[in-house]
């Protein structure tokens, strides 16, 4: 953040407001890798059976969701500032990361309409699954579909200038550990709330609770 | 709905059909039950025509041609899908499910099954709508329709490819009607992108093929993207 704020060069086009740069592009391509990451944590879960990595899917899916609104949010006032409007068509990156946003809104509401736990964890896998599939054919699609205005960072990252580069992987490499810490700390939370349920029933009712139930991986 | 038991003295073959004639089985059955019950292609094929009437007084024309007739032409094509979709399990879920479940067949014939019943249905719908939409609003509709069915044929495959899919993942949600629309018309916008760009030259007063190995091309990829990644996780949805 203080790289980005006061080490970065300002664009020359665009001053100060290009800075937001250095928050919007990490985070979008952070919520589409963790997007990906909960579609392949879902192929392990419906390969092994393990319930653990459903959790873990589902906590990608969850954060990276948060994240598109933050990508959403910050990639409008970009736009805003450096062509005028909140909303651009013509920009493909844009509009298939609101299609995809769009997509995974459901993710929630699917799960939690289906009441079997077990049930609905493999419905969500499958679900995780055909989305992340889906990414990166809807990028084709809309690429195809409309002119290129975005700049095309990644494609041109030569284009950089060195200080401007250092910042960007800087911030990107700070959004991902931020992807990762919040993951990790929801799957904690989520797994010793569960073994805490487990350990409260136990107390209540000490003969019903089935012990071979085996305990959720805290990692 | 009840299962129907095999009648008495017709033989039980004693080893489990394969995958192709637990297919076209399943297929048969969903089609005569569509015959009898008449629950689904009569509501698509009747939604279309309503929601080009919509068009017709949404937009104030009578007539549309180019990128408004092939924007009009598929988001009305893709809502009636929706409608199909909503419906594809409803036999399954009113107590039908437990015996196809039972029987002794790969549950990838399923999922082909779902998936051919609702191309069929696309189909019919298209039978209806196409020329629905010819006399109501696009009249020079005639003059690329070897090209435009095309299109149709390979976006149909996608929509039903994906529709299975959807319609299976949607079957055990308690908010089923809402969940399909937000579910599949979303993943259903790279069909849109490539049908609508495809189908626009084809709809010009002067009716000529543009850039159509491209978009034919796109639909092809997402098909089989689809159809691969369907078949691949569709067995999960039925496992109990």
């Amino acid at each position: 953040m203080a790289l980005a704020f006061f080490y970065a060069p300002l664009d020359r086009d665009q001053g100060v407001i290009q800075k937001i740069f250095y928050i919007h592009v990490p985070l979008a391509i952070v919520s589409l890798c963790g997007f990906v990451a909960g579609g392949v944590m879902a192929i392990r879960h419906l390969r092994s059976g393990d319930r653990s990595w459903d959790m873990r899917s589902y906590v990608a899916v969850h954060l990276s969701i948060v994240f598109a609104v933050g990508t959403l949010v910050t990639g409008s006032i970009w736009a805003k500032a450096s062509w005028g409007h909140w909303w651009v068509w013509s920009e493909p990156v844009l509009v298939s990361f609101l299609i995809v946003f769009l997509l995974y809104c459901c993710y929630q509401p699917l799960r939690f309409s289906i009441e079997d736990p077990e049930r609905q964890a493999r419905y969500a896998s499958v679900f995780a699954i055909t989305a992340g599939a889906f990414v990166p054919v809807n990028f084709l699609a809309v690429r195809l579909a409309t002119q290129h205005v975005h700049p095309r960072v990644l494609s041109q990252s030569g284009s950089l200038p060195g200080p401007m580069l250092l910042t960007f992987l800087v911030s990107l490499a700070g959004v991902a550990l931020l992807w990762m810490t919040l993951w990790k700390l929801e799957i904690t939370l989520k797994a010793s709330r569960m073994s805490l349920k487990r350990l409260r029933a136990q107390l209540e009712a000490p003969d019903e609770v089935d012990l071979s139930v085996p305990e959720v991986a805290i990692r | 709905m009840t299962t129907t038991a095999s009648p008495p003295g017709r033989k039980i073959a004693s080893a489990p059909p394969g995958l192709w004639q637990a297919t076209t089985a399943l297929v048969r059955k969903d089609f005569a039950h569509e015959v009898r019950t008449r629950q689904t292609v009569p509501a698509m094929a009747l939604f279309s025509v309503t929601v080009f009437v919509l068009f017709h007084f949404g937009l104030a024309r009578d007539t549309i041609a180019g990128s408004l007739a092939s924007g009009v032409l598929w988001v009305t094509l893709l809502l009636a899908a929706v409608v199909g979709v909503t419906r594809l399990f409803a036999a399954e879920r009113e107590g039908a499910g437990e015996g196809l479940l039972l029987a002794p067949i790969d549950r990838t014939a399923i999922y082909i099954a779902k998936a051919s019943a609702l191309l069929l249905y696309l189909a019919l719908l298209e039978v209806v709508a196409l020329p629905a939409f010819a006399l109501l609003l696009a009249p020079g509709l005639g003059d690329a329709l070897p090209d435009l069915l095309a299109v149709l044929a390979l976006a149909d495959v996608g929509v039903a490819a994906i529709g299975a899919l959807v319609a299976g993942l949607a079957a055990e949600a308690r908010a089923r009607e809402v969940i399909v629309p937000l579910m599949l018309l979303p993943l259903l916008v790279p069909v849109l992108i490539a049908a609508a760009n495809a189908s626009r030259p084809l709809l010009e007063a002067h009716a000529h093929a543009a850039g159509l190995a491209k978009w034919l091309g796109l639909i092809g990829l997402y098909d089989v993207v689809f159809i691969l990644v369907a078949v691949a996780v569709f067995d999960y949805l039925l496992e109990d």
